[in-house]
């Protein structure tokens, strides 16, 4: 047929839907001056002094907010007894959850080999590690008496006494501080060349010393290649089921007690996908605003936002089936307690909480399913935040209610936030984008040794 | 001379590609050089293969590492548990392995992980400030798009004169003496 010589091939560059992962026209030098500069040459604007201004001022809240809790206690916080796990448990569940998707991109997405990792994964990374310290702030400001934490390591100690191994909590501690430590050391592996390419074109005697002494010495020889590339094989490896071991630890805090809504075994799972869930909702909120501050349309590409468009809205489906099935057990179960949550869920003092949580979590996904929006930047951007929003939400729901309406009518309770409960809501999420904003200009954002192999790599397929 | 040869760390080519660089390192390869090493702004596919590399150590590394973690992990909970605190929690036994299984695991993936990121940085001789080729002004550039190829004057077969002929007949540029001084 003649129309065939004029339509392009399925696979064709020309087709919107294949946006290639690296606009064309790039050269190992190119790339690295790009990505270089922002760090090296680029003067501070007028956009990040303001950006950073605002949530350095709103950490100094933070700090004002945990400086009065350590002070007063936790009675300034909304919790009481039936509810002794308020915001400050629905944060770390949430702010954990946040940190997987980085770790996803970085570990699993390669091992699986995928190219369209490469531009995004350093700062997915970056932003697991401050979604961690976030995190990691709540178990040890939840009671109040921080210089008491270091009891849940096991220490040899003279009152003879040992963390419970048989607790949870305690597996929560180790699975935590694991996977805070082996993203750092993967982060940092991953930084190394670049930290080598920095070191030698920078244009100060202190950026020489600071990169330097962080490069520690790298000078690309192969035989260092390939002991880097067999370790950074392995710790891909062992990042990824300890990616899906960490938030199933965390369910466990939840699912090993026996309070209604908790006792179920569809929590691992279901926590662990809408971790990544929210986690791709937040890599989706920092990618559009960076790529666009810092002009990285080339790296970043639609090819890039569209396929987290994709994760996001697979991993909602996920989502979407754990809380029907759950929804459905309790009733299937017969058991009156947990028949009466899901009344509670859907008819409760929190039920607008509930409504919420489907609002965001599961009705607004469903637009991904449409082109025209997987595509379009400030749809994907608003999508992002209201999934971030629908990921409290839940965490809010199973905590809150919950607790709230235990076994007997008599333990019953209502649990109202107070102004400080949002101050550290709000605090720490000034402490990660204050974060992000020193991590954008005091470290390349995307791999530029990775960067130039996609370059080889292209280069490659076009010959 | 013997002066002379202590403060030569060898002789440096540069290559304008990856290709470039692995058909060399092959020829350097086949001309029965041993101690040579080179340097690329990324990991460069088929040239730990063209340089005759063995494969490296950091696999098993790893591998102790994680057993270590893991079975130290386990070892640990048991003695705390059984030996040196044993509780009786809900009449389960001290020795109630089902529970010891996820902080085994994080043991075990901690280790592994921090066995093969430091393992690989010893065998890399890493941290090292400095080495004789950071003198080499052209080196920069290695971290961003040139290919060097380095013949280190400690082997048997370095010869200042001719192996620096042989490294111009590979077509590499700015053939440069790398001293260490």
């Amino acid at each position: 047929m003649s129309t065939t010589q004029q339509t392009p091939p399925l696979d064709s560059p020309h087709i919107r839907r294949l946006t290639p992962v690296l606009e064309p026209g790039h050269t190992y030098a190119s790339v690295t001056d790009k990505i270089a500069s922002i760090v090296l040459t680029r003067p501070l604007g007028l956009g990040w002094l303001a950006g950073f201004a605002l949530t350095f001022s709103i950490v100094m809240m933070l700090t004002v907010a945990v400086a009065w809790l350590f002070t007063k206690g936790t009675g300034i916080w909304g919790i009481n007894i039936p509810i002794g796990w308020g915001f400050a448990i629905v944060n770390f569940v949430w702010w954990i959850g946040i940190g997987h998707a980085g770790t996803l991109i970085s570990a699993i997405l390669f091992l699986l080999n995928q190219k369209w990792r490469t531009s995004i994964n350093r700062f997915a990374e970056a932003m697991t590690l401050f979604a961690v310290a976030c995190a990691a702030l709540f178990p040890l400001i939840h009671a109040g008496r921080p210089w008491m934490a270091y009891f849940m390591f096991p220490y040899p100690s003279n009152m003879g006494i040992w963390p419970q191994f048989r607790s949870p909590l305690i597996w929560d501690v180790f699975a935590v501080s694991t996977y805070g430590t082996v993203s750092l050391l993967f982060w940092f592996i991953g930084l190394i060349p670049d930290l080598a390419t920095l070191r030698d074109r920078a244009k100060s005697k202190t950026q020489q010393i600071i990169y330097g002494m962080l490069a520690m010495g790298w000078r690309g020889s192969a035989k260092h290649w390939n002991r880097y590339q067999t370790a950074y094989l392995l710790l891909a490896g062992l990042a990824t089921p300890l990616v899906l071991s960490v938030h199933t630890v965390v369910s466990f805090d939840f699912s090993i007690a026996i309070v209604p809504g908790w006792h179920t075994t569809i929590f691992p799972p279901y926590f662990v996908a809408g971790a990544i869930y929210s986690g791709f909702a937040m890599v989706l909120t920092i990618a559009i605003p960076l790529r666009k501050a810092y002009g990285l349309q080339d790296f970043i590409t639609m090819r890039h936002l569209e396929n987290m468009a994709k994760v996001m809205l697979g991993t909602g489906l996920i989502v979407a089936y754990g809380y029907f099935f759950e929804f459905f057990l309790s009733l299937y179960s017969g058991n009156k307690f947990d028949v009466f949550l899901v009344q509670q869920r859907l008819h409760g003092p929190y039920a607008h909480y509930y409504y919420a949580l489907l609002l965001c979590n599961i009705l607004t996904p469903q637009l991904l399913w449409i082109q025209k929006v997987r595509t379009n930047v400030a749809a994907l951007f608003v999508m992002s935040l209201v999934i971030n929003i629908g990921m409290w939400l839940e965490r809010f729901v199973i905590i809150v209610i919950s607790l709230s309406r235990d076994f007997m009518p008599s333990a019953w309770g209502r649990y109202s936030a107070t102004a400080w409960d949002y101050a550290t809501l709000v605090g720490t999420l000034g402490l990660f984008t204050m974060l992000l904003f020193l991590f954008v200009r005091g470290l390349p954002a995307i791999a530029i040794a990775e960067m130039r192999e996609l370059v080889a790599h292209n280069a490659e397929g076009h010959r | 001379m013997e002066h002379e040869r202590s403060h030569r760390y060898g002789l440096l080519g540069e290559f304008d590609s990856a290709n470039q660089l692995i058909r060399a390192a092959e020829k350097v390869r086949d001309a029965g050089y041993k101690h040579i090493d080179a340097y690329t702004p990324f990991p460069v596919e088929g040239l730990s293969e063209a340089l005759g590399l063995k494969r490296n150590k950091v696999p098993l590394i790893t591998l102790i590492g994680g057993l270590c973690g893991g079975l130290g992990g386990f070892a640990f909970q048991y003695w705390v548990n059984v030996v040196s605190y044993p509780q009786n929690i809900g009449g389960r036994p001290y020795n109630s392995w089902p529970a010891f299984i996820p902080v085994t695991f994080e043991m075990t993936i901690l280790f592994a992980s921090l066995f093969a990121v430091f393992g690989m940085l010893a065998l890399n001789g890493l941290p090292q400030p400095h080495h004789p080729l950071f003198n080499v002004d052209r080196f920069k550039m290695a971290s961003t798009d040139r290919f060097f190829l380095c013949i280190e004057s400690s082997d048997p077969k370095f010869h200042l004169a001719d192996t620096a002929h042989f490294l111009q007949s590979l077509q590499a540029q700015h053939v440069t003496e790398v001293r260490d001084e």
